[in-house]
């Protein structure tokens, strides 16, 4: 075995982005030492791109009448609920849609600037499934501000950021996570940490697909490592399809355009001209008659909210990427195989000031004016609301010592994410998993590393370095994503799935003879090496809880399965553990929604 | 096939050579899109970084044609000669290919307290006009490319890192000083920590930020001016002293505690 440094800390937490940074923060304040670990450099994690706001009902808007709009947690938390299908963790997404307007006026007193209403009090903008303006934002790089400011406030609370290091392996004693094991990215060097408990913050997994909002980041390290270590996972079925991804030129298919662009009155349209979104074949049951009929009440709404109903493209995320979807193959596609997207209405400096850095994008990487032209989307990959199965108070794992939030935690979303939702999520439960980690950690001392689980993960990544004659894992790669992006995407089938399946089993076997040519010393082919493991059993999980949801609900969509269907599968959720080398699924009955809040979707009509 | 060359530089610490490859082009691809191309078919071995590829997370920094820019935002089609030349920062660092240390950039901003906000403001949700955050928010849009700190000539011709924190920073301490709900008084670190006037206002900075943040004009001759107002204005001092000008209220920098921070622990304490 290779000797390597072990640090120490009472609460690990690996990621850095806004969940890890805001449990270092809560983490620092119950007094504990912190160490945080990223893959990349501080400030560069997901978090940074998110772009359209982050959702807490302040209830700041006005209407016209002078009155503020009757935005309330309760309101939050239905629309939430709806939104997800309501196969969400009610208690998880009470929790959330209590604390979220603290959460963000906090962030105001750590630095942040958000942009104002004429009040001087934070500027909201609508959002699909959203029922009131509820997206607290700064233009359209709200989460640059929030990860900066958080950044700056784990800086001066104080942490040992470890930049540039890869986890690969949870550190177990007994039942009990007591450290993580990982790679210097520069040095190639190994390193381990201890810790009296462990929050695993590593965010979502969109790189199996071929098309994605995701970074080189997401793949699903943190949520296997989990898997690995023996904790539930849940939802995983449940893979976010975003409407709105940009299609043209090639090099920029999957980059995300934020759904603010509809929040600030941008419309749908196919390639007859027609705003599709009006058609009611594509309207669910569930929101009849909250939305605007005609575009002329959805053209009156843009500035009276108080007296019109939201155009139909602001409907959960779901229900617009499959009508895109199903546009497309009806033959109205755009010229490069999408739909359009158009703002022009608003006018140049409007759109300018509320949306800058997608009439940057668009102008710097597309060639195209927005504030001239419509833009061309096609749904991307963009957010995973299945994940590690927590407890919805304190972020714990059914694993002792590890606690999990962010996007790689699950519950509350459900089958389907609303806009805006994740950023509060990690401000709301990156601080309980910090808060609940340190009483965790009061209350145990450190625990001792198992040589033998260090040397086999020490073995398992040289392996590719030694292998000669072994596939390249950019090859493994990159045929995962043709095999995901054509059978387990927006539309599925079983036939689909299963040779989607029959494929990752393939690659899978494969991968155990890899070749990484090189050093240790920043090796990107090494590195991918690693990552592409975790990719494939990540896969396998989500082709095999997509098999078994034998329905359609949020953003699973079997065409074979079309129907939503409550009796059997709206009552529990797939969950998703390791039996020795092979992927258990079993199911678990949802809680009963108590009384208070059953009431609630009767109240808030 | 239609097709560029580019030439990386491929070495490290102890040396290295520009690399030619050559790449299919595809419409729109930006450099890092060949860069990756080159990754994943010609040579794994070969490091960059990058996440966004957006132009949102300011990971990929690099001197394209001697220039320092994000690779993600470079298109090839600017680039008309079909060679590309393409090397790492060079005010920093080296560590492998296109990747370099910047870890002095997390190191200095440690110096630099976030918001305390004002004791009346406290606790309390922020009212705030639109124009009052404006000049604000234009230095907070900073995605920390360290592509500034790149190009001005204190940090990558003099190596003043020592004396000098860099345009990226000012623009941080700009963001700050100019909050309306900033409680404390950053001129004091400005003047000597910082060193702002290390800086000569060669513009170089402004010119290269591809958030188009007017880093000099807005961020460092307005905090200059601040700064000579305080401390070399005898005229201000005395009307201050006998109270025709209004003292500056703000606490003083030192009464601000900074928690300890370390970056990049690698060989030192707490080993067992
Ligand atoms: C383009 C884009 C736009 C978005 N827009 C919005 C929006 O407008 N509103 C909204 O609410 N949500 C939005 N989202 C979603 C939201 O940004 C993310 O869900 C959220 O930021 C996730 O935060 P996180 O802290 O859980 O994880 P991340 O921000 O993804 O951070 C994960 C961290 O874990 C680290 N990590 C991962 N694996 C390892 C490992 N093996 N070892 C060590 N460290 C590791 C990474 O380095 C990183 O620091 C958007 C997402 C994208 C991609
Ligand atoms: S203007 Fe000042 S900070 Fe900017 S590059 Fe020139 S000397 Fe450096
Ligand atoms: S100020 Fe501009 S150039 Fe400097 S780090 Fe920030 S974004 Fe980059
Ligand atoms: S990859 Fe994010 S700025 Fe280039």
């Amino acid at each position: 075995m290779e000797n390597c440094e072990t640090y120490e800390y009472d609460i690990l937490v690996i990621g850095s982005g806004g969940a890890g940074l805001r449990a270092v923060i809560a983490a620092r304040e119950a007094g504990c030492s912190v160490g945080v670990l990223c893959k990349s450099l501080l400030g560069k994690a997901h978090t940074v791109m998110a772009e359209g706001g982050v959702a807490a009902s302040l209830a700041n808007m006005t209407n016209p009448d002078g009155t503020h709009e009757k935005d309330s947690w309760e309101v939050h938390f239905v629309d939430t609920m709806k939104g997800g299908a309501f196969l969400n963790n009610w208690r998880t997404v009470e929790i959330f849609a209590k604390e979220a307007p603290d959460r963000v006026l906090e962030l105001e007193q750590y630095g942040a600037v958000f942009d104002r209403t004429p009040e001087g009090l934070i500027a909201e903008r609508p959002f699909g499934g959203h029922k009131y303006r509820r997206l607290n934002h700064v233009g359209d790089r709200t989460g640059l501000e929030i990860i900066r400011t958080l950044q700056d406030k784990a800086v001066s609370v104080g942490m040992n950021v470890h930049m540039e290091i890869t986890c690969t392996r949870l550190l177990k004693e007994g039942n009990r996570v007591v450290g993580a094991f990982g790679y210097y990215r520069e040095s190639g060097k190994f390193v381990t940490f201890k810790a009296k408990a462990v929050v695993l913050a590593t965010g979502g997994w969109g790189r199996m697909y071929r098309y994605t909002s995701n970074s080189w980041e997401g793949t699903g390290d943190g949520l296997m490592m989990a898997y690995e270590a023996g904790a539930e996972l849940i939802d995983m079925e449940m893979i976010q399809f975003h409407p709105t991804g940009m299609i043209w030129p090639p090099g920029m298919r999957g980059i995300l355009v934020t759904e603010g662009v509809r929040g600030e009155g941008g419309v749908l349209r196919n390639s007859k001209g027609e705003r599709f979104m009006f058609d009611k074949k594509y309207m669910p049951a569930l929101y009849n008659g909250q939305f605007a009929d005609t575009e002329e009440e959805g053209a009156r709404w843009l500035t009276d909210k108080q007296n019109n109903r939201r155009p139909p493209e602001l409907l959960p995320r779901d229900v617009v990427a499959r009508a895109i979807y199903r546009e497309i193959e009806a033959g109205n596609g755009s010229e490069h195989g999408g739909v359009y997207l158009d703002v022009t209405h608003r006018g140049a400096d409007y759109i300018k000031r509320k949306l800058p850095s997608m009439y940057e994008q668009f102008h710097a990487l597309g060639g195209v004016d927005i504030t001239k032209e419509p833009m061309e989307v096609y749904p991307t990959i963009h957010y995973t609301m299945g994940g590690v199965r927590v407890h919805p108070e304190t972020c714990a794992t059914t694993v002792d010592g590890l606690f999990a939030a962010g996007e790689v935690a699950a519950g509350l979303h459900g089958a389907n994410r609303l806009g805006g939702n994740s950023l509060s999520d990690i401000l709301v439960f990156g601080r309980r998993a910090g808060i609940a980690a340190s009483s965790y950690a009061k209350e145990h001392t450190l625990g001792v590393l198992d040589n033998a689980q260090i040397e086999e993960e020490q073995e398992y990544l040289l392996l590719p370095l030694k292998t000669t004659n072994g596939e390249n894992p950019y090859t493994i790669h990159s045929e995962l994503q043709d095999a995901m992006q054509t059978n387990a995407m927006i539309a599925r089938t079983e036939a689909g799935l299963l040779s989607a399946l029959e494929k990752i089993l393939e690659l899978q076997k494969r991968a155990e003879k890899l070749s990484a040519p090189g050093d240790r010393f920043f090796n990107p082919g090494w590195h991918a090496a690693r990552d592409v493991r975790f990719m494939l059993r990540a896969s396998e999980v989500i082709v095999r809880c997509a098999l078994e949801r034998k329905e359609s609900r949020g953003a699973q969509w079997r065409l074979d399965f079309p129907d939503r269907d409550d009796e059997v599968w709206g009552k529990k959720n797939l969950i998703a553990s390791r039996n020795g080398d092979m992927v258990k699924i079993t199911t678990r009955e949802l809680d009963a929604m108590p009384p208070e809040l059953k009431r609630l979707f009767e109240e808030t009509k | 096939m239609d097709t560029v060359t580019l030439k990386i530089f491929r070495g490290n610490t102890s040396g290295g050579e520009m690399v030619s490859y050559t790449v299919p082009k595809t419409p729109g691809m930006v450099v890092l899109d060949a860069v990756h191309y080159i990754q994943r078919s010609l040579d794994t071995t070969l490091a960059c970084r990058w996440n966004c590829k957006a132009a949102k997370c300011g990971s990929c920094s690099a001197e394209i044609d001697g220039t320092p820019r994000l690779m993600c935002k470079s298109r090839i089609e600017e680039y008309p000669s079909g060679e590309i030349t393409v090397g790492p920062m060079r005010a920093f660092p080296l560590l492998k290919d296109l990747v370099t240390d910047v870890s002095w950039n997390y190191r200095v901003a440690t110096k630099i307290p976030s918001l305390v906000p004002k004791p009346e403001v406290s606790g309390k949700p922020f009212v705030l006009q639109q124009e009052d955050v404006e000049r604000v928010q234009e230095f907070r849009k900073c995605i920390e490319c360290f592509l500034c700190q790149d190009v001005c000539h204190v940090i990558r011709e003099h190596d003043k890192k020592d004396a000098f924190f860099g345009p990226r920073q000012m623009v941080r301490i700009a963001g700050l000083e100019m909050h309306p709900m900033d409680g404390i008084n950053r001129r004091e670190q400005l003047k000597n920590e910082a060193g702002i006037g290390m800086c000569n206002i060669t513009k170089c900075c402004t010119e290269v930020c591809p958030e188009h943040i007017h880093i000099t004009d807005n961020a460092i001759i307005p905090m200059k001016e601040r700064v000579v107002d305080d401390y070399f204005d005898p005229i201000t001092k005395i009307l201050r002293k006998v109270g025709v000008l209004p003292t500056d209220k703000k606490a003083s920098f030192s009464s601000v505690p900074n928690g300890l921070t370390v970056i990049k622990q690698e060989n030192s304490s707490s080993k067992s």
